[in-house]
C-alpha cells in the first residue's frame, strides 16, 4: 500500500480543504455558541510516524479532554475535538458560568452539568464539521454518538490511528486548530480519515487517484 | 536514591536491558505494555504492542514490534541474549484499555481487549507466567519497569500510580 507516497501536492491542497470546509463550518458554530470570533489556522495535513503523535498535541501524557466520534459511510475515518485543560476551563465560564478556577485535585470531578456542556459543545462542533464535510463531498458520512474523555493526549489520538497500525508506521492526520484571540480558547480537530477512505474523497472531489 | 537512566519505548517499539536502567513507555491507549523480567540475571523487557496478530499486516516490512505474536518471541530472544534465562521469565501486562464506548459493529474499536486476550494466548504457548496486569477499563496509562526489582509501575490520570 502505498498511500503516502501517491499523495502528491494537489491531495495535500485537496485534504486541506476538507479540514478548512469542516473546520470552518464547525468554528462559525463555535462562535455563535460564544457569540464571538473564533478564527482558524490553516489546516495542516501530517504524514505523522506513530512515534511523534503525541507530540502533535503537547506530549503523550498531556491531559486534554476529547470528544470523538466514529465517521461511518461511504469514507469512514475517526474524528477528534480535542481542548486543553486552560480552553476548556475557559470555554465552561463562558457557557455554564462556572466561576471559580478548579485546581488540579478537583479538575477530574467535573460536575455533571459541566460534562454535559463540554461533551455538548463537542458534539455540535464535531457534528457541524461532518456534515459540512458530508455536503461538500456528496458522500453519506454519518457520525455515531459522540463520546467524551478526559486523559493521555497519546493515549487517546493512538486509538484513532489503529485503522493504520496494520499498513505501516506513519497515519494521516487532518488538523485544524481553532483559537478565541481574546480569551485563550484554543483546541483542535483532527479528522483521520480510514486509509481506504482517501480514495473515496478523492475521487468524490474529481481528483484522479490510482 | 539516584534517579535511573530512563529507556523510552515508544509505540510499536520494545526494548530490553540488563543494566540498572527503567523502561518506559507512555500514553498506552488500546495497545498492551507487556514487559518480561528474569528476576535471577535482572533483565527486563518491555514491548508496546499495538495490534493482536501480524496476520492482518498488510505493510512491507514487518515492524515485529507492533503485533503481539511477533512481538513476544522478538522480545524474549532480545532478552536471552542479555543473559535472561527463559525458563525463568515472568510477564507482567498494562493497557488494552477501550478509550472509547460505543457500537458501530466495527472490530477495530474493541481493539484493546483483543489486545490483551492475544498477549495472553501466545504467553500461554511459550509457558510464560503472567504475574500481574493492570488491563481494560477506559483509561490511559504509562507505566515503566525497573530491571532491579521488575515493579512494573502504572500511572494513570484519574486512578494515581500503581504498583504491581
Amino acid at each position: 500500500m502505498s498511500l503516502f507516497n501517491q499523495l502528491d501536492d494537489l491531495k495535500f491542497d485537496v485534504l486541506r480543504e476538507v479540514g478548512n470546509i469542516g473546520a470552518g463550518h464547525a468554528a462559525t458554530a463555535l462562535s455563535k455558541l460564544l457569540d464571538k470570533p473564533v478564527d482558524m489556522k490553516v489546516p495542516q495535513v501530517r504524514i505523522v510516524e506513530f512515534e511523534e503523535i503525541p507530540e502533535s498535541v503537547g506530549g503523550a501524557e498531556e491531559v486534554v479532554i476529547a470528544v470523538f466520534l466514529r465517521v461511518i459511510g461511504d469514507a469512514p475515518g475517526n474524528l477528534f475535538f480535542l481542548l486543553s485543560r486552560d480552553s476548556a476551563l475557559s470555554l465552561l465560564s463562558k457557557m455554564v458560568g462556572l466561576e471559580h478556577i478548579p485546581s488540579d485535585e478537583d479538575w477530574f470531578d467535573l460536575n455533571e452539568i459541566q460534562i454535559s456542556a463540554i461533551q455538548e459543545i463537542g458534539n455540535i462542533l464535531a457534528g457541524s464539521y461532518l456534515s459540512s464535510l458530508a455536503d461538500f463531498t456528496q458522500l453519506d458520512m454519518s457520525p455515531t454518538v459522540p463520546s467524551m474523555t478526559i486523559d493521555m493526549a497519546g493515549a487517546i489520538l493512538s486509538y484513532g490511528i489503529m485503522q493504520f497500525g496494520a499498513m505501516g508506521e506513519h497515519a494521516v492526520l487532518i488538523d485544524t486548530s481553532f483559537y478565541d484571540g481574546t480569551d485563550r480558547v484554543e483546541g483542535h480537530f483532527f479528522l483521520i480519515p480510514d486509509p481506504e477512505s482517501f480514495e473515496k474523497i478523492f475521487s468524490a472531489l474529481g481528483v484522479p487517484h490510482e | 536514591m539516584t534517579e535511573l537512566q530512563l529507556i523510552k519505548v515508544g509505540m510499536a517499539d520494545l526494548n530490553a536491558t540488563n543494566e540498572d536502567r527503567i523502561l518506559r513507555t507512555t500514553g498506552l491507549g488500546s495497545c498492551v505494555g507487556l514487559t518480561l523480567f528474569d528476576p535471577l540475571h535482572k533483565v527486563a523487557g518491555l514491548a508496546h504492542i499495538m495490534l493482536p496478530s501480524s496476520s492482518i499486516a498488510r505493510e512491507g516490512q514487518l515492524n515485529k514490534a507492533k503485533y503481539a505474536d511477533t512481538a513476544i518471541p522478538e522480545l524474549i530472544d532480545r532478552m536471552l541474549q542479555l543473559g535472561a534465562n527463559k525458563g525463568r521469565l515472568e510477564a507482567k501486562l498494562a493497557g488494552g484499555a477501550q478509550m472509547f464506548s460505543f457500537n458501530t459493529g466495527n472490530d477495530m474499536m474493541k481493539i484493546g481487549p483483543r489486545n490483551v486476550d492475544s498477549c495472553k494466548e501466545i504467553l500461554a504457548q511459550l509457558h510464560i507466567p503472567i504475574r500481574s496486569e493492570d488491563t481494560g477499563g477506559n483509561y490511559g496509562r504509562t507505566i515503566e519497569i525497573s530491571n532491579d526489582t521488575g515493579m512494573l509501575t502504572v500511572k494513570s490520570v484519574n486512578k494515581g500510580i500503581k504498583e504491581i
